[in-house]
């Protein structure tokens, strides 16, 4: 790439013209325009060694962070899942036991069911919900869209500990709305807390908080395609539904698949919510719900920390093997 | 580059900008060409969608102003009893000698300085991989990329131990410190950084014999603006937020944050044999939004803006 001065101004208006100026001016008196402007501007000066390392001096604080509490960390959880801590005989190495031991172990199996079933279950109601809010308010067809997506994606805001315990609040028999409705009914028809019904109840809460989100990730991606598409569209007597599947949603793509691997990381770490309700429903949440709260009650109240670093290495492996497959089949047909 | 990759980072968020101040990009107008018309059923089923995102706030401003008798019994939805919601403050505030304003300065601290200084890291670190080739770049990308797929609490048990050890558990380091990184923030800097600058600009500063670190702080930064305040604020709302931390760091109520403070009291509330203090958890998880939620309605045109150029590209 050889750049000319002028090719400098023409492609930064905004940058100050005194600037460009005295980039000619500093230049030229020193060496023979022709031949040493262009070689120096293809290597900037900074290209000696000092150059080559200059990236780093900017990556490297976050880099040294980021080894102290990510690398180091998984490091030594994968360090301690090979060992075993007794109370008599203290700690030794078991090889793959804790690994042989999580794969027979029923209540492991229990949780990452469950996180499983959420994952199919209410992954895909929270996208199509948010794909339909997405496509609304892009629509220009929406009264005051700008107001329904500030609203839509408020909830996002909320710490997911209060919008446990709003939830928990409003489910709850004692004080809540299922309470107010089911009075009014004369009868137990509405019980979110109830253990058929407490999977969906956590799924709701799942979902309203991160539906705007989501919805703000598809919408952010809508807003990028060239408003001639559909104008060429329209001309062709394609109706909205038409624009809608052969257009947009394949504009979305990578958005989508974005979007759903970050919702398979959230929801196999699933935890807060699950946690919070715990303290209004503690005979139908276990203390092994979830595989992450499953890990934490396993380190903290049961004092067995190789095996919570274990389950929590499995379910890591599998949270990438899930959200390396979806990003491949996602962008397979990709320009990238 | 994405198919995409034609518009340039400030095409879009003057668009988006513009969208949200109030300015029409051309695709508004085709609304005045009389094509799509605004629909009202489509407004209505929208409302829904309101509805949803709406009533537990509305149940929660509702509740906050009920005193702990009426909230027991009283429907939910509406207004009972006396107007208690200044009482209620006057009394969240005011409870376990001012715990709760404790907690509330110890929630400022962890987003002052461990999102602001994720912010600060992820910046420099999001303009170093998109404006420099450097040995190892590749794999720094790699590193940080693979490990957004574990699951950050899968860390937290080792994490703990390892700052037990260090002797870091039980202080705001604990807490600060994870904090700092931000994979997401990292990521969207990138993207943003590769079109808010362009390289011949860094290049006729190098001319000019600026240096780079000089470069960065009065040319860059300016540019990055968007992208920043989006990182702040994404990072800001992740550490007001943090639960799953500080509930496995901490075990010093004078260091929690309003979290950790607020499930306490609420363990309190439903707990055997204990005093229900069901109105100070309701208008103490009211004072811990409205903060959070007003700095989101303030800055809105730059998140917008900024999650939109990161949300293309992925």
């Amino acid at each position: 790439m050889v750049l000319s001065p002028h090719r400098v101004d023409v492609n930064i208006p905004w940058a100050p013209k005194r600037r460009t100026e005295k980039v000619m001016t500093t230049q030229s008196p020193v060496v023979p325009a022709s031949t040493a402007v262009p070689s120096a501007r293809r290597r900037p000066p900074s290209t000696g060694r000092r150059g080559r390392f200059a990236g780093w001096g900017f990556v490297a604080p976050f880099m040294v962070v980021f080894a102290l509490v990510f690398i180091t960390p998984l490091v030594y959880s994968i360090y301690l899942s090979f060992f075993r801590t007794r109370l008599v005989g203290g700690t030794s190495f078991v090889g793959i036991e804790n690994y042989l031991r999580a794969f027979s172990d029923a209540q492991f199996w229990e949780s990452a069911g469950r996180v499983v079933l959420v994952l199919a279950v209410q992954v895909p109601v929270m996208l199509v919900l948010a794909l339909v809010a997405a496509l609304a308010i892009d629509s220009a067809r929406l009264h005051a869209s700008g107001f329904f997506r500030i609203v839509i994606f408020l909830p996002y805001a909320v710490p997911a500990v209060v919008a446990a315990l709003m939830w928990g609040f409003m489910y709850s028999p004692r004080l809540g709305l299922a309470g107010n409705i089911n009075d009014f009914v004369g009868a137990q028809v509405l019980l979110p807390l109830a253990p058929e019904w407490l999977l969906l109840s956590i799924g709701n809460i799942v979902t309203w908080e991160f539906l705007g989100y989501n919805m703000l990730i598809f919408y952010a991606a809508l807003r990028t395609v060239p408003t001639e598409i559909y104008e060429a569209a329209a001309l062709d007597g394609a109706g909205q539904f038409r624009i809608v599947t052969g257009i947009k949603i394949p504009a979305l793509r990578p958005a989508i698949v974005i979007a759903t691997i970050f919702s398979i990381i959230g929801t196999f770490q699933l935890f807060n919510e699950p946690n919070i309700l715990r303290s209004i429903a503690p005979n139908v949440i276990s203390t092994f719900y979830t595989p992450n709260m499953y890990a934490y009650n396993l380190s903290f109240t049961g004092q067995q920390i190789n095996y919570a670093a274990t389950v929590a290495i499995i379910m890591g492996v599998i949270t990438a093997v899930i959200a390396y497959v979806v990003q491949l089949r996602g962008t397979r047909s990709d320009v990238r | 580059m994405s198919a995409t990759g034609t518009t340039t980072a400030s095409e879009r968020t003057a668009t988006t900008a513009g969208r949200a101040s109030g300015a029409r990009p051309p695709r508004g107008r085709r609304a005045t060409h009389g094509r799509p018309r605004r629909s009202t059923t489509l407004t209505v089923v929208m409302t829904l969608f309101l509805v949803y995102s709406l009533l537990p706030l509305a149940w929660l401003f509702i509740n906050s102003t009920k005193t702990q008798d009426a909230l027991l019994g009283s429907f939910g939805l509406w207004f009972s009893g006396d107007f208690a919601l200044f009482s209620n403050i006057a009394d969240t505030l005011a409870y376990d000698d001012g715990i709760f304003v404790r907690w509330l300065l110890n929630t400022v601290l962890y987003v002052v300085v461990g999102a602001g200084g994720a912010t600060v890291l992820a910046t420099a670190a999001g303009y170093g991989l998109a404006k420099f080739d450097f040995p190892g770049k590749r794999a720094v990308f790699a590193i940080v990329l693979g490990a957004v797929a574990v699951p950050g609490t899968a860390l937290a048990v080792p994490t703990f131990l390892m700052f037990s050890e260090l002797g870091l558990t039980n202080t705001i380091w604990a807490v600060i410190i994870p904090s700092l990184i931000s994979p997401f923030g990292l990521y969207l800097m990138w993207v943003y950084a590769q079109d808010a600058i362009p390289t011949e600009l860094l290049e006729a500063a190098r001319m000019d014999g600026a240096s780079e670190l000089r470069t960065f702080a009065t040319i860059s930064v300016r540019l990055l603006v968007p992208g920043i305040v989006t990182v702040l604020l994404f990072a800001v709302v992740a550490t007001w937020n943090n639960y799953f931390l500080p509930l496995i760091m901490l075990n010093d109520p004078a260091l929690y944050p309003l979290t950790i403070g607020l499930n306490n009291w609420n363990l309190q509330a439903t707990g055997v044999g204990s005093t229900p203090i069901f109105n100070l958890v309701i208008t103490g998880s009211l004072l811990t939004i409205v903060p959070i939620v007003v700095i989101f309605l303030l800055l809105q045109r730059f998140w917008q803006s900024g999650l939109g150029a990161g949300g293309v590209k992925a």
